[in-house]
């Protein structure tokens, strides 16, 4: 269920790390949890992030979320496929859902995340 | 005890029921230093006669003029019986705010209906379903601009603005990090240049009257190309929302925004409310907007539904973060004026608008031939300033003498313009009314 | 239902046809190009062209696709869902009222500055408060005063606060109210008897603390018996009191705000005091509060002499200003006042005990078939949850929507949101014993489907206009007015 390669925040947010930038969106468990996603809200590229800064909202129909930065960095660019098809966040979470793609500064802050067991063992333990 | 349908014996059988000797049991979480022990000090009920006779005696102590030229903000207008009729249907006025589509379909059709039309008329792309007032739309207008501003932390407000609207406008904005200047007006319109020298990459947006306070038809184009060139907003409040029908849309002057007060349409003055708030802007900045928005949907069997949507802006939603904390807004209001607009029509509005200023402009031609009595020369709608030889106040006090409500006393606005009245003109005017204004004022002066 | 289709005003329009013909015009003409010049605008395209019949025809079909008071038990919870009584509306369309212009000198409108003081001085009465406005146009526009006047007070005494305090079941308006009055929010948990965590409270409270907001009784619909000291709490750390008094009418003649500590109060008049909904509004939210807070209040302000006349006053220097153009909803305040004189002083505690009544008779009837996740005793609502239905795949939106077939409306659903799956049920003290016997036994034939024939629930509604209409694609590619078709 999820990528075994990502890592997860307790915000439920996954990353993917490839060479000098970082892939970001939101895990299975959380696109669930909100329903169907109707707007995606991203930064513009060129801001800067520190690790835990609010970088945009998904809302769906009854409910809106704060996605959060799971590493320091600067904003490559966005999935501006979103922009017409929110849909791809609930559908593909994992890879055409994504939201950014950030260059980042400092490798290290990954050492804090969940691998997917980890996360996994974390989204168990959340829902009981 | 008409409105309480339980009996007697219903009463006692329900107390016992839910295991409770006396009713004061069912308030045994109400701590007994916190009860209310006495009697309030409210009269006993009256019967619907004496509710009559109270009220009549109430509404017989205002003193209503045969013939009344007030406006400022709030029109007199003639609006047909079903507006009264069909409004006061059950379904309609007895509803809440239509969270389940499957028994609200008349409210989210009629709602998105006047979107459509009240769009029309600002000449932008999405309406919301209405807020409380023209003055509060204003305010929220400003709080819209500086979440699509974000880093600029002025706000520029014309001196021909409505001066209430000013104030409401003050109020929205006195514990944010939004500051307030204003902008001179010079022969009762925006002074452009003064405006063009204070807009720089602070200012969020500029607030304009169209028409302005003073009745007078702003440069709204020129106006919006300087704001617009500078990166700030232009936000157009409109107070007779009838002028819309005859100028040219705020929107199609470039204007970001256009609120105001819908009241005109359908809606008697009320002593000042309930009126109706209306609010518009472009597309790409709907997710900004305070307040509800119907959109059309389909049901599961395709059928064509409406529902309100882009929820995900409001309080029930974001809470703390929401795009405004209004909840209840003028749905009864706007459904009012969708009622008179569809019985008015397209060529009926228009019309209509164009008798309003016609007779305007015929009262602005005899004053303005008074001696000693001075008119603005300036294009206005259904609304100018009269400047006369004597204080307002006492003008006004002949004037009621002869039956005439002539204006409103801009002194009490601005005791430097106390020898000025705002004098507003409608269908509801007759010519005889008109004629016999100008002879009234001739006989004072 | 019937189930024939109505067009929108706009695919009825047809060249030439008039639903309000004026007067023909009795000054000359102008011209536009002299008046106005380049000035003027194109046609209103899309403004329909249709007769009186149509006009008529089309809302009343709309209507018809509504449901109201007047049909049948409408049990929102929290929105307190009462007759509207027609002696309201002729009050308030009482020409001498309805076509006051809010700028008549004051003595040409006597009769209008009476209605307000009137009013105000009930209000005072019911809330055990001294000093009222009638501006605020709504509740969370009085949610927004009240909390402006705290903030002046602050100012005034030279107390730089930033934090204001909710409860986590708060009405989202309150936390939307601290933010938009420039404070940061910080909830408050529920304890497990879903009142205020004191202990929780205590530990927040500090020399950061603006005041808090809080409903009384509370979403849950029970009453917070500390409430007195909540208040002593806050006041000691120079902190204020909201009450947010949307749930007023549990109280009205059995316990007063004042009385309890708090500071500011709003109160819904179209809760509380019967006027209509009209599906959104207009609502009136009008605020009363202690003396030391009174400076603060919206301008202008009704005074009275002592021969009994009445007249507005602006000299109140530290007032925060205006919130509303004029002097509020004026026209619902008329529609209040005829309720509060109609039940007289006796009338208004019977309402508030018949609320109250029906509420646990409900209650008691129910509680064998719905989850109730707070066991405390609840005033004029309670909340339910979906729990036990779960357990067959029915939600509460399912329940909701079958209620539909039984010709009830739905119960408010998932508020609030510190109970999954809420279903907040308030009968109102003008339902009667049958009415409420009904509307259980519709509840609980649903509950014993969902058990039975869960797909008989899930599938539900099916007697309505529309049935299930899609949120999801309304959102995600929004069409929010009509436009011509372009071929």
């Amino acid at each position: 269920m999820y990528p075994s390669e990502y890592r997860y925040t307790k915000d439920h947010e996954w990353i993917n790390i490839e060479g000098n930038f970082a892939i970001v969106g939101i895990t299975d468990h959380a696109q669930n949890q909100l329903g169907d996603i109707v707007f995606v809200e991203l930064p513009e590229g060129g801001s800067t992030f520190t690790i835990g800064d609010e970088f945009g909202t998904v809302e769906s129909v009854k409910a809106v979320a704060e996605i959060f930065m799971p590493i320091t960095g600067e904003i490559d660019s966005i999935n501006e496929a979103l922009e017409e098809n929110p849909e791809l966040v609930n559908e593909r979470p994992h890879d055409d859902g994504w939201m950014v793609r950030i260059r980042y500064s400092d490798p290290s802050e990954l050492e804090d995340l969940m691998d997917h067991e980890a996360y996994e063992a974390y989204v168990e333990e959340e829902s009981k | 005890m008409k409105y309480l349908p339980l009996s007697p014996k219903d009463k006692t059988e329900m107390l016992e029921f839910v295991g409770a000797k006396t009713i004061d049991d069912l308030f045994a979480s109400i701590p007994s230093d916190l009860k209310f022990r006495g009697s309030l000090n409210v009269p006993s009920a009256y019967s619907e006669m004496e509710i009559r006779e109270h009220f009549e005696n109430l509404a017989g102590k205002n003193k209503l003029l045969a013939a009344r030229f007030l406006g400022a903000g709030v029109y007199a207008h003639f609006y047909p019986v079903i507006v009264d009729a069909l409004s006061q249907r059950q379904e309609f006025l007895t509803s809440y705010t239509p969270y389940q589509p499957e028994i609200s379909q008349g409210t989210l059709q009629y709602l998105f209906e006047f979107q459509t039309m009240i769009t029309t008329l600002t000449g932008l792309d999405v309406s919301n379903a209405s807020m409380y007032d023209g003055a509060t739309a204003a305010a929220e207008a400003v709080l819209m601009a500086s979440r699509l501003r974000k880093r600029r932390p002025r706000v520029l407000l014309s001196r021909a603005l409505h001066p209430n609207y000013i104030k409401v406008i003050e109020t929205y904005l006195s514990n944010l990090e939004l500051h307030i200047q204003m902008v001179g007006q010079a022969d009762g319109v925006t002074n452009v240049s003064e405006l063009k020298e204070n807009l720089d990459n602070d200012v969020c947006a500029f607030v304009v009257g169209y028409p302005n306070f003073n009745g007078i038809v702003e440069p709204l184009e020129q106006i919006s190309e300087a704001v617009r060139a500078s990166g700030a907003m232009t936000i157009a409040v409109t107070t007779e929302a009838l002028s819309l029908a005859l100028l040219k849309s705020p929107g199609s002057c470039n204007a970001d925004l256009s609120v105001g007060e819908a009241q005109s349409f359908g809606n008697a003055p009320q002593y000042g409310g309930p009126h109706l708030g209306f609010f518009t802007c472009l597309d790409a900045d709907k997710r900004q907007m305070p307040g509800r928005i119907c959109g059309q949907t389909v049901d599961r069997q395709g059928k064509r539904a409406f529902v309100l949507t882009l929820n995900a802006r409001e309080q029930h939603i974001r809470r703390a973060k929401a795009t405004s904390n209004i909840c209840s807004n003028e749905g009864l209001c706007a459904l009012r004026a969708t009622i008179y607009l569809s019985a008015m029509g397209k060529v009926g509005l228009r019309k209509l608008a164009i008798a309003n200023h016609s007779k305007a402009v015929y009262l602005h031609k005899c004053l303005g031939a008074i001696d000693g009595v001075t008119v603005t020369n300036a294009a206005f709608f259904n609304e100018f300033v009269v400047r006369l030889p004597r204080p307002a106040k006492s003008v006004l006090k002949g004037m009621a003498e002869h039956g005439v409500q002539a204006g409103v006393d801009l002194g009490r606005f601005d005791e430097r313009r106390d020898h000025e009245i705002l004098v507003a003109v409608t269908e509801l005017n007759t010519r005889k009314q008109l004629d016999a204004y100008v002879t009234a004022l001739e006989g004072l002066l | 239902m019937n189930d024939f289709r109505e067009f929108l005003l706009f695919e009825r329009s047809r060249q030439g046809k008039v639903g309000c013909p004026m007067p023909a015009l009795d000054v000359p003409e102008v011209e536009l190009e002299s008046s106005l010049p380049e000035m003027t605008r194109a046609e209103l395209d899309v403004f329909p062209e249709i007769s009186e019949v149509e006009v008529v025809r089309h809302f009343t079909r709309l209507s018809q696709w509504n449901f109201g008071i007047d049909q049948g038990m409408y049990p929102l919870g929290s929105c307190t869902m009462k007759h509207n009584p027609r002696i309201n509306e002729a009050m308030a369309a009482l020409a001498g009222l309805a076509n006051a212009h809010p700028l008549a000198e004051d003595s040409q409108v006597q009769g209008c500055l009476g209605v307000i003081h009137e009013l105000q001085s009930y209000l005072c009465e019911i809330t055990g408060l001294p000093y009222c406005s009638t501006q605020p146009a709504a509740g969370a526009h009085g949610e927004f005063t009240g909390i402006l006047l705290i903030k002046a007070l602050l100012d005034k005494r030279g107390s730089k606060r930033s934090i204001v305090i909710v409860p986590d079941s708060a009405h989202g308006t309150n936390p939307a109210t601290a933010s938009l009055c420039g404070f940061d929010v910080k909830e408050v948990k529920s304890d497990k008897h879903g009142r205020v965590d004191m202990e929780h409270l205590a530990s927040m409270v500090n020399d950061q603390t603006a005041g808090m907001m809080i409903t009384n009784p509370n979403t849950l619909g029970i009453f917070e018996t500390n409430i007195a000291e909540i208040a002593e709490i806050l006041h000691a750390k120079g902190a204020l009191l909201y009450m947010d008094g949307a749930n007023m009418n549990a109280l009205v003649g059995k316990t007063r705000p004042g009385d309890m500590g708090v500071d500011v109060i709003h109160l819904n008049l179209h809760k509380t005091f019967s006027t209509p909904h009209g599906g959104g509004g207009p609502g009136s939210g009008p605020i009363c509060c202690t003396e030391e807070l009174a400076p603060f209040l919206p301008t202008p302000r009704v005074t009275k002499d002592g021969n009994d006349i009445y007249a507005w006053s602006n000299d109140f220097p530290d007032s925060i200003g205006k919130v509303h153009g004029w002097y509020g909803q004026f026209g619902v305040l008329v529609r209040a006042l005829t309720w509060i004189l109609t039940l007289g002083k006796e009338g208004l505690v019977r309402h508030t005990e018949h609320a109250v009544l029906n509420n646990n008779y409900l209650r008691k009837m129910l509680a064998p078939h719905f989850d109730i996740p707070y066991p405390a005793e609840t005033l004029h609502e309670t909340v339910f949850t979906d729990k036990r239905q779960q357990a067959h795949g029915v939600s509460t939106m399912d329940i909701a929507k079958s209620l539909l077939d039984y010709g009830f409306h739905p119960p408010t659903v998932y508020f609030p949101l510190v109970v999954p799956g809420a279903l907040m049920v308030e009968p109102t003290e003008t339902e009667s014993r049958g009415e409420l016997n009904r509307f259980a036994r519709a509840l609980m034939d649903i509950s014993n489907r969902a058990a039975s024939d869960p797909q008989s629930v899930t599938s539900a509604p099916h007697t309505t206009q529309i049935q299930r209409a899609d949120e999801t694609i309304a959102a995600r590619q929004p069409i929010l007015r009509w436009q011509p078709k372009t071929s």
